[in-house]
């Protein structure tokens, strides 16, 4: 063997050592559907779909990787300066490959199913976050998150940190001694209000908070009839903030599916913003919130103020 | 009625005008097709896009990071999606063609006579009470059940439109019409019904039901729909005779010797066949098989054989083209095919009914 083929050698050692401490040490790994595994090599470019999602990049410290949101992402304030690849159930497959992400993740019910397909079969990481509306969900999602983003240490920091959020809660929801009934109205269409019943995250919201859904007879965000809304004779009605248009005091207790309840005898209207529903990090933080304006004469204590959740933001949009 | 001897110059002169039309509109199908190939939200040059196709031909993909992806993106995404929207053009296009040529009435459109909504109404009620009874078959075989199921609901919507709104072979625009918005809102009304019982995941997409999407294009929808396509193609040129025939009148067409009953059942089982399948992998799909076929008859002139090779043809190149506006105009975003069909389609329905005012009564 020549010197010169030696030192080559030599070189190409050298290299691939001097190279490797700088990548990544080993692909995380998930096990996608379909018990696939997928393999996460570079986390650099991340299209975060579902607002939880994208909330928990943030909070985990990688909000400068993301290169693009959905629709339903509207928290931290940065994220609206980013590319927007649509509504979180009608994506385009193309669109979302079209920005070169080296990672999706997409939160569980993202789609259409079609196009999930498709992008889970582009060799672009895609990791569904699964969804679900309590506080187990909440830590699930940043324990997933935090491992394929190799950022363990954070995510357990920030779990301890939301379990103890959560146990606040609790502490606020003994403190509550007769449930108040609350109405979720979504929207407003021709004066039939749509609401939320079992099986929603606003019903999942309202128990974190120490409050009864009137509407748990029906599951899902469907239209209700008046005479049940009035039958089920709400304490509250919880609107959405950014949907204020019809949705204020005035109107909503002129209808009739409103009219005479509780609810519209003390006129309590409260509004929320849609991150409220998103369960995410600052789900206990929302239900804390949500309950204080349910029962204001309580004076619910608040919750600590965490990084994930500085107020400057707070009214969503 | 034109004399026995300048019967054959007309056809003659009429075939010239075919001929013409189809060749233009090979050629803007071709042009939509390169187009759909080389245009969308991910930029890939022209040159980039032949030499995958070449990969292709040759049995492999490229393997570093930024052409295998461009690969994913035309053969994964681009080419099936342009493949779909072609076919599906082209059916709503022929199946609008002869459905019209059934009805003797140029309106016959099945998005707006509810046959398409229909389509969507039976899909979306197999996918949410019959896909679990054949879930345990391979995908491919159980996959043939939604076509199947939307089939049906076509079919039965377009007899029953049959039924209702012909009277004594002749269909006036107003009973069409009015029978056409009168099973459109009651299938409408099932599928909002369904979605609403259903509300699981899978099914938030009513959009998709009713504005179109071939956002989802895949081989497999694209294999399972092929022979419902196929089947309307052929059987539609092989029809068209005799559908040239029953334009003079059913006593007309009954005395050069067609089978006007045959005929008649054939069509619409062959529009049902396109239609369905179009409907149970795009959706519902607008104005496709009202403009084509119309600007086709100014064009080729009423003989069927070239009206409908030229539909095929023209159908597939317009939702191509649309669909490529589609999915590039709110990138990275999408916007459903059928708003920009209906957009492009719905001004020209005006324009129609404009013009033909006297003639519809106003």
């Amino acid at each position: 063997m020549s010197a010169m083929k030696k030192s080559r050698i030599l070189i190409c050692f050298l290299l691939a050592f001097a190279w490797l401490p700088s990548a990544a040490a080993e692909p995380r790994t998930v096990s996608g559907r379909d018990g696939r595994t997928i393999e996460i090599h570079d986390t650099s470019r991340i299209v975060t779909i579902g607002g939880a999602v994208t909330e928990i990049v943030f909070a985990l410290g990688h909000g400068g990787d993301v290169i693009a949101v959905d629709q339903t992402s509207t928290y931290p304030a940065a994220v609206k300066s980013k590319p927007n690849v649509g509504y979180m159930r009608a994506l385009s497959a193309e669109g979302v490959i079209s920005v070169a992400p080296t990672l999706i993740l997409a939160t569980e019910g993202s789609g259409p199913p079609d196009v999930i397909d498709i992008l889970s079969g582009a060799a672009i990481p895609f990791v569904v976050v699964p969804e679900g509306y309590d506080e187990q969900a909440v830590l699930r999602k940043i324990e997933l998150i935090a491992h394929v983003l190799d950022e363990e240490e954070r995510g357990k920091a920030m779990t301890d940190a939301i379990t103890e959020d959560f146990r606040a809660l609790q502490e606020i929801r003994d403190r509550i001694e007769k449930k108040r009934k609350a109405v979720f109205v979504f929207a407003v269409g021709g004066g039939t209000p749509t609401v939320g019943g079992s099986e929603t995250s606003v019903d999942g919201v309202f128990a974190l908070g120490g409050i009864d859904n009137a509407m748990k007879a029906m599951s899902g965000y469907k239209p209700a009839v008046g005479e049940a809304v009035l039958a089920a004779a709400p304490d509250v009605v919880v609107t959405m903030i950014e949907r204020n248009h019809g949705l204020d005091a005035e109107t909503m207790f002129a209808l009739p599916a409103f009219t005479g309840t509780p609810a519209a005898r003390a006129r309590r209207l409260v509004p929320i913003s849609s991150y409220y529903l998103n369960f995410g990090p600052r789900t206990a933080h929302a239900a804390r919130d949500l309950a204080a304006s349910v029962y204001p004469e309580l004076n619910l204590p608040a919750l600590p103020a965490r990084a994930w959740t500085s107020v400057e933001d707070a009214g969503g949009k | 009625m034109s004399s026995a001897a300048s019967l054959p110059v007309a056809r003659s002169r009429s075939m010239r005008r075919g001929t013409t039309s189809i060749a233009v509109s090979g050629v803007l199908l071709l042009i939509a097709i390169v187009a759909s190939l080389a245009i969308g939200p991910v930029l890939i040059a022209p040159l980039d896009v032949v030499g995958i196709f070449g990969h292709a031909l040759a049995g492999t993909r490229p393997l570093d990071g930024v052409a295998m992806r461009d690969a994913v993106v035309i053969l994964d995404i681009r080419l099936p999606r342009t493949v779909l929207t072609v076919l599906v053009g082209a059916a709503l296009a022929a199946g609008g063609a002869v459905l019209q040529g059934v009805f003797r009435n140029p309106l016959a459109d099945p998005a707006l006579v509810g046959v398409s909504t229909s389509a969507a109404f039976a899909a979306v009620l197999w996918i949410v009470f019959g896909y679990a009874a054949v879930a345990w078959l391979p995908s491919l075989v159980a996959g043939f059940a939604l076509p199947l199921a939307a089939f049906l609901g076509s079919l039965i919507s377009t007899i029953l439109l049959y039924r209702i709104a012909t009277h004594e072979g002749r269909t006036s625009v107003a009973m069409l019409l009015f029978t056409g918005i009168a099973i459109g809102a009651l299938a409408a009304a099932g599928t909002g019904l369904v979605i609403f019982v259903a509300s699981d995941q899978q099914l938030r997409e009513f959009t998709f039901w009713t504005l179109g999407s071939a956002g989802g294009a895949n081989w497999q929808k694209i294999a399972i729909a092929l022979p419902f396509f196929l089947a309307l193609f052929a059987g539609s040129l092989r029809l068209s005779r005799g559908l040239d025939a029953l334009a003079l009148g059913e006593a007309e067409a009954f005395h050069v010797g067609i089978d006007t009953q045959f005929l008649k059942r054939a069509s619409i089982v062959l529009v049902a066949a396109g239609v369905g399948a179009a409907v149970s992998v795009s959706g519902v799909i607008g104005f496709i098989g009202l403009v084509i076929p119309h600007l086709l008859r100014l064009s080729a002139g009423p003989m069927h054989r070239p009206l409908i090779l030229g539909c095929i043809l023209l159908g597939g190149a317009l939702l191509t083209a649309s669909d490529i506006v589609a999915r590039t105009i709110a990138a990275p975003a999408e916007v459903p095919v059928g708003v920009v069909t209906a957009i492009l389609g719905a001004p020209y329905f005006l324009y129609l009914v404009h013009r033909n005012r006297t003639a519809l009564g106003g």
